[in-house]
């Protein structure tokens, strides 16, 4: 049973968004009988309306409000309005994700103190103790039901994922496995085990894959306590004149502007909306925007070092068939500055279907050069390069005022350029990728750039001292004491790993401190 | 594709026509395939006959697959056969055979070689045309169903029960 909340209610949390961030956070609150309102600009799809056809998938759950980009990043040039590929659903882009669930590695957390000082990178430490994450992982890991933890076996290695490992041992990689993914390797959690259809991207019509949209969203309403209300599009945050939040402006599903009243808000609309919702709610008492002392909301943009290594061998593949992410490589991900760069990075498997592969492999290319590798797609393997990128002032989501959506208000522009690090990193990468797949005698190998961020993190950074960054330890705001930021825009750097987890794991600490302090009369 | 023009048969509306270029015949209000085998013709309203085969000619040299037949290149382009799309394709086509007036052939599809009708089209690479029909080809003829099967691609498995027993790890070569 849904809770039906009054908007003039002004003892409820509301959370803005219900992705990885949200959707966790809106639960965890609602079991500990906290009342929640959840409000998610996009709709409700469930498994059995998940369509698996690329490109129909994309139209039915993609964000694909207007946007704008700049900077030297080639998403800019081929990708104008689409800086970012992520989902307007309920369940956010958990609907999307591939599943991969790694934890930091312990000196990721002290990216500033280990890394030292990089010229052009805005680099700090988080305000965590590695230490005090161990618990929370281990909670996430057994909510999303991660394999190769808590006792969970791996899933089986699919072909793409064999062609993949063979050419890693060739090469004395030790750390390749099939993953810790959130997709059931058998049944768990009343869901059933990964079928291997393929279509991860688009959504698991077998519920194989954690996805909130089907585990903690109905979980939290079951309690009588969350009420989620879809279709339901945040424009603005009001405060009051003590500098607390006071209620959300929405556009409700009709199009009619209401106004939820609230004691706390918690923003997890993904690292574009966050900052934007932010930098849209300026008054009179906060000109640049909510949250906003530091001049660090929407800064610090990060989508992590990533790019694809494609290879045709003489010999079909058939990649598509099974998980989409069907492995990992993780030597990489050490922190080795002997290779030209600080930080590391993974290597994952990854096949995209025919359709994506013709709009992705070598966006804008066209002639033989391009078409005899798709005429090979049979043949094809792929993996993806996941990396810590470097926080950059520069990278950032602002306001442009030149461009509305369809509810009037200024889109987010996103911009973007690769630091020297990154470059280093990607080079290092491609020439890894590529030596794997030689091993295995590629005839082939397309390096291939950076998709649209499917990752994005870091416009609304953690810090200790609120000059370096908008919230605190808790993801609370250091202006605002009954504001938070709930989702990966909180990430104060972005480390080697695939994000979620290590979202999931901050919300559910930060639930157990919103609770707390509501208990305490704090908030 | 077929074409069923006033309930005309392909070969009554091949007894009107002509040969247009190497692989293909036009008539009034129509394109087909010149071969005796192929099977397909396409309607036009907006667009002339032989711009319509010149399309597909450029949508054939901008993703060239040799496996790939010109119906699917046609189904790709025969979107642009509207009122609003027509006089820019017009113009963009007109603007094609005046380049290839200037390498000595009368028609762009009169070139012979793919080689040569590449390179006249790598200068229009930055015209709004060619991003325009470039563009669309991306979806308009590899988000062609049909066309799957012919590079291997298998498409959705979930109503066959995936691939857990249907060969996800069968490769046999490594
Ligand atoms: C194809 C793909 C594969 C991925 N694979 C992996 C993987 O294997 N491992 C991994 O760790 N991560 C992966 N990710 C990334 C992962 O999905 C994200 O990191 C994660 O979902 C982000 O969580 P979030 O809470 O920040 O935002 P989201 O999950 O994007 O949720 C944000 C939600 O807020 C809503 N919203 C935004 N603005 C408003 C507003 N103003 N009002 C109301 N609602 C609003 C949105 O509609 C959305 O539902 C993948 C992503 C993609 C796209
Ligand atoms: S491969 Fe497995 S996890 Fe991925 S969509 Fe299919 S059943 Fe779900």
């Amino acid at each position: 049973m849904s809770a039906p909340f009054d908007l003039t209610d002004d003892s409820v949390v509301v959370v803005i968004g219900t992705g990885a961030g949200g959707g966790v956070l809106a639960n965890e609150l609602a079991q500990k009988g906290v009342s929640v309102v959840a409000l998610e600009a996009g709709g409700r799809y469930l498994p059995e309306d998940y369509i698996n056809d690329e490109w129909e998938s994309f139209g039915q759950l993609a964000w694909a409000d207007p946007r704008t980009t700049s900077g030297d990043w080639r998403v800019s040039k081929d990708f104008s309005g689409l800086p970012a590929w992520i989902v307007k659903a309920v369940g956010g882009t958990t609907t999307h994700w591939a599943g991969a669930s790694l934890r930091f590695q312990d000196h990721e957390w002290k990216a500033h103190s280990t890394y030292g000082d990089v010229e052009g990178a805005n680099l700090l430490d988080w305000p965590i103790d590695p230490r005090e994450m161990d618990d929370y992982y281990t909670r996430a890991e057994n909510k999303l039901g991660v394999t190769r933890t808590g006792g969970r076996a791996g899933l089986p290695g699919n072909n793409n994922f064999k062609v993949f490992e063979k050419g890693a041992r060739e090469l004395g990689y030790k750390a390749v496995h099939t993953g810790r993914m959130a997709i059931n390797s058998a049944d768990y959690d009343e869901r059933p085990a990964c079928q291997q259809t393929g279509f991860c991207f688009q959504g698991c019509k077998w519920g194989a894959k954690w996805s909130t949209a089907y585990t903690d969203i109905p979980r939290g309403e079951a309690t009588g306590n969350l009420e989620v209300r879809e279709r339901c599009h945040v424009l603005r945050i009001e405060h009051n004149e003590a500098g607390k939040v006071t209620g959300v402006i929405y556009a409700d599903a009709d199009g009619n502007q209401q106004e939820q009243k609230m004691r706390v808000a918690c923003v997890a609309g993904n690292s574009i909306e966050s900052p934007r919702l932010l930098l849209n709610s300026a008054s009179p008492m906060f000109p640049d925007g909510l949250a906003n002392s530091s001049g660090q909301v929407g800064r610090n943009y990060m989508r992590h070092v990533t790019g694809s290594v494609y290879a045709v061998f003489d010999q079909p593949v058939r990649m598509w068939r099974g998980t989409t992410m069907a492995g990992i490589i993780q030597d990489e991900a050490v922190h080795d500055p002997s290779r030209g760069f600080v930080g590391g990075y993974e290597l994952e498997t990854l096949a995209l279907g025919l359709p994506f592969m013709a709009a992705f492999l070598d966006p804008g290319a066209w002639g033989r050069e391009l078409t005899t590798a798709l005429d090979h797609y049979e043949n094809m393997a792929g993996m993806w390069i996941v990396g810590e990128d470097m926080p950059q002032e520069t990278n950032r989501i602002t306001l442009n005022t030149d461009v509305t959506d369809q509810h009037g208000l200024p889109v987010a522009n996103v911009h973007f350029d690769d630091h020297p690090n990154d470059v280093a990193m990607r080079d290092h990468a491609y020439s890894q990728g590529k030596a794997v797949y030689e091993a295995v005698g590629a005839t082939r190998v397309f390096p291939t750039p950076p998709y649209p961020s499917t990752h994005n993190l870091g416009t609304n950074r953690m810090s200790s001292n609120p000059r370096d960054g908008v919230v605190n330890t808790y993801g609370q705001s250091h202006d605002l004491g009954n504001l938070f930021i709930s989702d990966g825009s909180q990430f104060t750097t972005g480390a080697a790993e695939n994000p979620t987890l290590t979202i999931v794991a901050l919300a559910i600490r930060q639930a157990e401190y919103i609770a707390a302090e509501l208990g305490r009369q704090n908030l | 594709m077929s074409l069923s023009k006033q309930g005309m048969t392909r070969r009554q509306l091949l007894s009107q026509s002509a040969l247009f270029g190497a692989g293909f015949v036009i008539g009034a209000g129509f394109v087909a395939g010149k071969a005796s085998a192929s099977n397909w013709a396409l309607e036009v309203e907006h667009l002339n006959p032989g711009t319509m085969a010149t399309l597909i000619q450029m949508a054939r040299d901008i993703y060239p697959h040799d496996q790939v037949g010109d119906q699917h290149y046609a189904t790709a382009v025969k979107g642009y056969d509207t009122a609003e799309a027509a006089e820019g394709v017009e113009a963009g086509v007109a603007a094609l055979n005046d380049a290839a007036r200037g390498v000595g052939y009368a028609r762009y599809i009169d070139i012979g070689w793919e080689r040569d009708r590449a390179d006249l089209l790598r200068g229009f690479e930055d015209t709004a045309f060619f991003q325009q029909v470039r563009g669309g080809l991306v979806t308009g003829l590899y988000n062609q169903k049909a066309v799957w099967p012919i590079f291997g691609y298998e498409g959705e498995s979930f109503s066959e029960g995936g691939y857990i027993d249907r060969g996800f790890d069968d490769i046999h070569w490594l």
